[in-house]
Parts: C-alpha cells; structure tokens; sequence
C-alpha cells in the first residue's frame, strides 16, 4: 500500500517535472534598440532571451522610421533597452504607440556624457559605446535590468556579464597597446564620423571635422577649398568618411588633396553578419588598426 | 590687375574640381540649350522635375539586381524615364489627354512604384544620394557622359532640326506630306531624357533641371527663332555656371543652388528688361513710326 502511494506521488512529481521545467524554458522577450546594444545584451543574456532588434546592422539610428513589425515586437516585449543620451529621438513616440507598459532600461546610466557639435548646435554625444571604459557600464547596467526582470536566470546574466567585462577590459588593453605606436604630434584624424568623440577621449586622439563640409548638406566650393588646404597643410594621406555622404565627393576630394579614402569605419551600427565588424568587440578590431595606419601617414 | 586675376581665374587655376565643373556646365549648357528650349516651347517644362523622380523605379531595380553599382542604377533610370516620357507621349497622341497630364499621371505611377520597390529591400540607404551627383564632385566618367551626351544631342538635333520644328508648331501638316511626325517626337523625348538622367548622375536634379528650363526661359525674352534661342540659351547657362561657382568659391554658398539662382537671376531680369516680350516691352511701349 504504502510502496503504492509513493510510486504514484513520484510519477505526479514526474509527471509535474517537464512542465515546470517548460515554463522556465521560455525566453525572454527582449528589444533593443540598435545593434550594438543588441550585441552587449545578447551576450550577457544569452539563451534565456530572445532579442529583437529594431535597428539592424548598416542601420542608422538617429533616423529609424520604425516599421508595424517593430511597433508588435515592442508591444509584445517584456523588457526593453535604450542607449539614451538622445540617440534614439523617434523611441518615446514608438514606446507610447505600441501601449508598452513594461520596464525600459536606459543603458548609459552612470555614463559621463560628452558634447558635441552638431548642424551648429550643441548636443548630448550619444556614442557612449565608442568608450571601452563605458562599455563595462553598459554590461553592468544590462546584466542589472536582465536579472530583475528575471530573477531566476540573474546568476546565468551576472557570469556571462562578468566574463564578457573580462574581454571588454583584454579589448581596451589591446586598442592602448597598438596605439602607443603613433607619437603624439601624429594624432590626428579627420572623418565626418561624430561619432568617435568618446573614442578620442579615451584614447587621446583628436578626431578633426572636415570644415566647411557637412554630411548632408550640399557643400559650396569654398568649402570644399577648404578642406583641400586643410588635408594637404597637415599632409593627412587617408580620410575616413561615413558612406551616407556622396561617395563621388569623397573621392573628388581625396584626389584633389592627393589622399585616398580609408576603409569603412563602424561607429553607429554593427556590419551584418560575417562582415568585419558584426559584434560589439570586433567593432574596434575593425576600426582601430585602419585608424593606426591613417595616423602613421601609412 | 592681379586682384581681377584672383577673382575670376584662380579658383580654376589653383583646383582641378573647379576647372572640372566648369567644364561640365559647358558641356551641358551646350547639351541642354536647344532641347531646353524645345522643351519651353512645347509647354513640357515641367517635365524635368517630375523626371528626377520619374527614375525612382529603374534605380531601384538597378540596385536590386547589383547593388549600389552606380552603371546599372544609371541604365535602370534612363529605361524607367524613357519608358515615362514615351508612354505619356504615346497617350497624347493617341487619345485626347495632353503631355502634361499623360506625363504627371505616369510619373507619379513611376514614384509610387519605385518607393515600394525600395521599401521591399528593408535597408536604410537613399538611393537617390548615391545616384545623384554634386557639381562639385564631377570625376573623369560623369564628364565624359555629359560630354558625350551633349556631343549626341547637337547631332541628332542638326539631323532632326526641321521635321521636329514641323512636329512641334504644325503636326497635322507633317501628317498630311507624310511626314512620320511620331519618330521624331520619340527622338526629342529620347534626347531630353538622356540629358535629364546625364545631368542627374553627373550634377544632381537641381543643376541639371534648372539649367535645362531657366536659360530657355529667359532666352525667349532676348531671341525669336528656334536656333537663336537655342544658341542664348546655352550661353546664359554657361555664364550662370561660371558666376554660380565664383560665387560659390568667393561666398561659401553651397553650389548647386548658386548657379541655378544665378540663371533665376538672369531670367527675373530678362523677364523685367529684355528685348522682346518682357515687362519693359509690354508696359512702356516704344515709340514706333506710324504712317
């Protein structure tokens, strides 16, 4: 009777096991706004997680028109993360259409912002990420929103946080070591990027805007003047510049100033996968040797 | 004497895109003149805008089938407004809507369709950025295309001249002798959008619209035939081109814009004192001999 009873309370137990272990078993519907977040939190999230990102690689996020696809996704999210420090101008608006209630992570909290000039106007530089030392805060603050959200998986999201600020800091030594290599009067580079400011700062490297030439506007010929005396004065042989502007420009300046035009730069999004740049580390794997060669006058 | 030097001449001594885009101005005011004023005269001066995104669609499937490859976007643009400017031709002749309508209808189709095309492609990219050109940024291929375009059409506009006169100002006569009225239509339409797309990829739709329609009309108010106004046209804008890059050098305006509001100049004031048909002419009549 008794070797009965136990037998049918452990096929219950047994019965209870997979279903309970079922639940558990679903992951965490994440969104993340671009895709160099998306890269830190999938990382420190891992299998427990199944993240959606908005802005995808070559994406630009300061001009994302979000699709319906995207408004469900948020909708249907249990946590969301942000970069903050006004990248993402258009998520507020997304978040309030798409009725999200949950908790949105901000993750640059604790980060100390920079300014930068921007269509003549002064702004909050976004880039925080462009920083190694800021990425550690980014690890910290995701892996933070990931364990209260849910708690069960917190000591999975605190190791994988912790081996991946292992790597960030390997990263960060690295990016120092190669560039004790350039001397200090060499430090220069002129890009259109806005992006690099936190990188420049970190590194001790001064990232020139090309005068008189914007991104989007149509340039004038003084403009363009300009700039040409301006790479040849500080006989600067390789220009960086995003591939939003006219590629034709680009190239019409470089050979007026007898430069060529560097290699692709990531700063605002990740490259697709298998490109050179599809995660978070590889990003300055990509960026930091082309900017040595640059500065090296090579 | 040194300072005039250093106004007007060393900004193209002293910088190879200067003297380049002073090149391709030439070469497409002498491109654009006669078509231009074909295109004024045959009230289809609107055309030109439209056109810019009239191309929209041959782009996109240019870039659909290779990428961001400035050759097949270009070729895919010159079919999709060959196809545009034929078609609402086509309409007009055979039913009883005019070319600006027939043409505004199929442009517009053409706009559409282009945008969902390159909304199937999810990616970010302006297409229309990296297929249109800057003045500024004129390299050895655009140059050679809007030389060789301009060279193109003065050709078969000096083989075509007479019938597509006849074609413009009297169809029905052209009809009646037999004439094949509609080829040479085809072939104007052709030679407008080969100069219109030309002038997009090297110059941007700005420059290549606005030096296309503006000189025509400010021609009509110094010139009274076909070729005389053809032959003003092309110099006011060469002339436009060269004050708007000077300005552009010495005013840090940006350049596009300077020289086609250099040739809106040149039109306000042929407007108000030109020679014929202007303000001046029609609200202070001259004194004239009478019998």
């Amino acid at each position: 009777m008794n070797r009965r009873r136990l037998l049918a309370a452990l096929a219950a137990a047994a019965l209870l096991l997979p279903v309970g272990s079922r639940a558990a078993e679903k992951p965490l519907k994440v969104v993340a706004t671009f895709s160099v977040l998306g890269d830190i939190v999938k990382t420190v999230g891992g299998d427990h997680i199944a993240l959606t990102t908005l802005v995808g690689p070559d994406g630009d996020a300061h001009v994302f028109e979000p699709t319906p696809a995207d408004a469900k996704a948020v909708a249907e999210a249990d946590l969301v993360f942000v970069n903050g420090l006004g990248l993402e101008g258009w998520m507020d608006r997304l978040i309030q259409s798409a009725g999200y209630k949950g908790p949105v992570a901000v993750a640059t909290s604790g980060v100390k912002s920079r300014v930068m000039e921007e269509d003549g106007a002064t702004v909050t530089d976004p880039h925080a990420w462009q920083d190694l030392g800021n990425g550690r805060l980014y690890v910290a603050n995701v892996a933070a929103a990931l364990a209260a959200a849910d708690p069960k998986d917190a000591d999975d999201y605190r190791a994988a946080a912790a081996a991946f600020t292992a790597a960030i800091d390997a990263k960060d030594r690295w990016v120092r070591a190669e560039l004790t290599a350039v001397p200090d009067v060499q430090r220069r580079i002129i890009t259109s990027h806005d992006a690099f400011g936190y990188f420049g700062a970190a590194y001790g490297i001064s990232f020139l805007a090309p005068e008189g030439v914007s991104t989007d506007a149509e340039p004038s010929a003084a403009g363009m003047a300009q700039l040409v005396r301006q790479m040849k004065q500080e006989n600067i042989r390789i220009v960086f510049f995003e591939n939003m502007t006219s590629p034709k420009l680009v190239e019409t300046l470089a050979k007026e100033a007898g430069a060529r035009v560097g290699g692709t730069l990531y700063s605002d999004a990740l490259s697709p996968p298998g490109g050179p740049a599809d995660s978070y580390l590889k990003m300055f794997d990509n960026n930091v040797p082309q900017l040595k060669a640059a500065m090296l006058g090579m | 004497m040194s300072a005039l030097y250093d106004f007007l001449a060393a900004p193209f001594a002293d910088f190879a895109f200067m003297r380049r885009a002073l090149v391709a101005c030439a070469a497409l005011s002498i491109g654009c003149g006669p078509v231009g004023v074909l295109l004024v005269l045959r009230r289809m001066s609107l055309v030109g805008d439209s056109m810019s995104h009239a191309v929209l669609p041959g782009a996109a499937i240019g870039f659909l089938i290779s990428g961001l490859s400035l050759v097949s976007m270009s070729i895919g643009g010159f079919i999709a407004g060959l196809l545009v400017a034929l078609a609402s031709g086509l309409v007009s002749r055979v039913t009883q809507l005019r070319e600006d309508a027939s043409f505004a209808a199929f442009y517009l189709i053409s706009i559409a369709l282009g945008v969902l095309i390159v909304s199937t492609r999810g990616s970010n990219v302006d297409l229309m950025h990296v297929l249109f050109g800057t003045i500024l940024a004129v390299d050895d291929r655009s140059l050679m295309l809007v030389s060789a375009i301009a060279s193109v059409s003065i050709a078969v506009m000096a083989v075509i001249y007479r019938p597509l006169i006849v074609e413009c100002f009297d169809p029905g006569f052209l009809r009646s002798v037999g004439g094949r009225g509609g080829v040479y239509h085809i072939l104007f339409l052709m030679l407008v959008v080969l100069n219109l797309v030309a002038g997009f990829q090297a110059l941007g739709t700005l420059m290549a619209v606005g030096l296309m329609v503006l000189p025509a009309a400010a021609a009509r108010f110094w010139a009274a035939e076909v070729w005389s106004l053809a032959a003003v046209s092309a110099l006011i804008a060469l002339l436009a081109g060269y004050v708007g890059l000077l300005l552009s050098y010495h005013a840090d305006l940006p350049s596009g814009p300077s020289i086609v509001l250099t040739a809106g100049v040149a039109y306000v004031l042929s407007l108000i004192a030109g020679p014929q048909g202007s303000l001046r002419r029609n609200l202070l009549p001259q004194p004239h001999y009478e019998t």
